[in-house]
């Protein structure tokens, strides 16, 4: 199996890794760099769990091989936070409790956040279609969408 | 299994042509699930995705050119691309969730040959033309005479689309694609219906219909595109009699499979209707020049 050295840019810090050429960049993500945030559902791109931003775009990293990943700048939900404060999104989904068991949740919120970084005040329907790529099966959506609302409505807040 | 990712077309055929039964990708985003189902992993995974021509989406001319890799997002958000085939746009707009358009490609979606593809029967409709690098040069076909079956193409090995071609649309023209599926999103046509047409004030001059989803690969339906041309449209609705015509026309031209998603009886229905319904979409945007 070929092995090839990847350099790109991880929650905006610089990093190299040697990936094998058949393995995702999920896989490398989490065993080469430890950021074991995305998580593996289904593998073929339909739950979403695994989701991160690459250049500032959502994808699923489960369908990305790593090689792929030279050069680009890469967002995972290790990376949303500032500093010591939560992001809006996580803050909003801790306070309503938009999570159960939370395997989706990661993916979710890098989801939202994709969102609302190209549309800060969304509809709900724009919203529901918007995550309609990441599924929860502890069926917590509806506390999903109010959070992501209430996000919404600070970041505005912040932003004025 | 290697991966490559070429810089030139050029580059790509070299790559091909050194190890056969090579494959070359864009979003891999049916390539990855097909090889972790156990299909067996090419020697050479050609990522097309860094050869620019295969990214552009150029407007020039009264032609457009869309690189064959490009994410289809890029179509859905393109805003000229969207008000000149709003068909084809709501086409690719269907296939997955956002993750997944950032990453499908029409190279992609035709080449993989589903008999479902959405943007297929929206292309041909269109009369998309497929660009294909083959040996030292390029060779251009109808798109609808890419797949040959479910999961079989008449591409070559060694040989793959470069880009998409397809003309401006007329005046009065415009297209619409809807399919059935049995949930709201997330899902795998079970019946798509394309229509193209153009009017002439209240009469229909020109129409193309055609389906996904219920024949191997997708099928042209020249009755049912016959059946509109001629007939009047009143208050912005197509006569009747010409849509129950073009009804029977498409649901008697299905050679669909029956599976768990719907049966045979059901798809052949569905498709009636489903292509009722996108004439009558496309025909008011043709009249209101949307």
């Amino acid at each position: 199996m070929s092995r090839t050295h990847v350099t790109c840019t991880v929650n905006g810090d610089p990093v190299d890794f040697l990936a094998s050429d058949d393995t995702s960049l999920l896989n490398a993500l989490r065993g080469e760099l430890g950021l074991t945030g995305a998580k593996e559902g289904c593998g073929t791109g339909d739950c979403g769990a695994c989701s991160v931003l690459i250049d500032g775009r959502l994808n699923c990293s489960c369908l990305v091989f790593a090689p792929e990943a030279e050069g680009s700048d890469i967002v995972t939900v290790e990376g949303i936070a500032d500093d010591d404060h939560l992001h809006p999104l996580q803050q909003a989904f801790l306070e309503g409790a938009a999570l159960q068991c939370g395997i989706c949740t990661p993916g979710v919120l890098i989801a939202a956040k994709a969102l609302l970084d190209a549309n800060p005040d969304p509809t709900e329907t724009e919203i529901r279609y918007a995550l309609a790529g990441n599924l929860c099966r502890c069926t917590g959506y509806d506390k999903i969408i109010r959070s992501v609302q209430e996000a919404a409505v600070r970041l505005k807040g912040a932003a004025r | 299994m290697r991966y490559a990712a070429p810089t030139t077309v050029d580059e790509a055929r070299s790559l091909l042509a050194e190890h056969p039964g090579s494959r070359v990708f864009a979003g891999a985003t049916d390539l990855i699930p097909q090889i972790r189902a156990g299909r067996p992993a090419p020697p050479v995974l050609v990522d097309l995705k860094r050869i620019d021509q295969l990214m552009t989406v150029l407007h020039e001319d009264g032609q457009w050119r869309i690189g064959a890799a490009t994410p289809t997002s890029n179509l859905t958000r393109n805003r000229d691309f969207t008000a000149m085939f709003p068909g084809l746009s709501e086409a690719v707009g269907l296939i997955g969730s956002d993750q997944i358009q950032n990453r499908s490609s029409l190279g992609g979606n035709l080449a993989n040959a589903s008999p479902a593809a959405d943007s297929v029967p929206a292309m041909i409709a269109n009369a998309v033309q497929a660009v294909i690098a083959s040996g030292d040069g390029t060779r251009t076909v109808p798109v609808a005479e890419i797949a040959t079956g479910p999961g079989q193409t008449s591409l070559a090995d060694g040989e793959f689309i470069v880009e998409f071609t397809v003309a401006d649309p007329p005046s009065n023209t415009s297209d619409a694609y809807l399919r059935m599926i049995p949930r709201t999103e997330m899902d795998i046509a079970i019946v798509g219906a394309a229509v193209r047409l153009t009017v002439d004030g209240d009469i229909v001059t020109d129409a193309t219909v055609v389906l996904g989803a219920v024949a191997p690969t997708a099928v042209t339906v020249p009755e049912a595109g016959a059946a509109l041309v001629g007939a009047a449209i009143d208050a912005g609705s197509i006569d009747g009699s010409a849509m129950d015509t073009l009804a029977d026309a498409a649901s008697a031209a299905c050679d669909p499979i029956d599976d768990k998603r719907g049966t045979v009886a059901y798809r052949r229905q569905v498709a009636g209707v489903m292509a009722r319904r996108a004439a009558a979409i496309a025909v008011g945007r043709a009249q209101n020049g949307v």
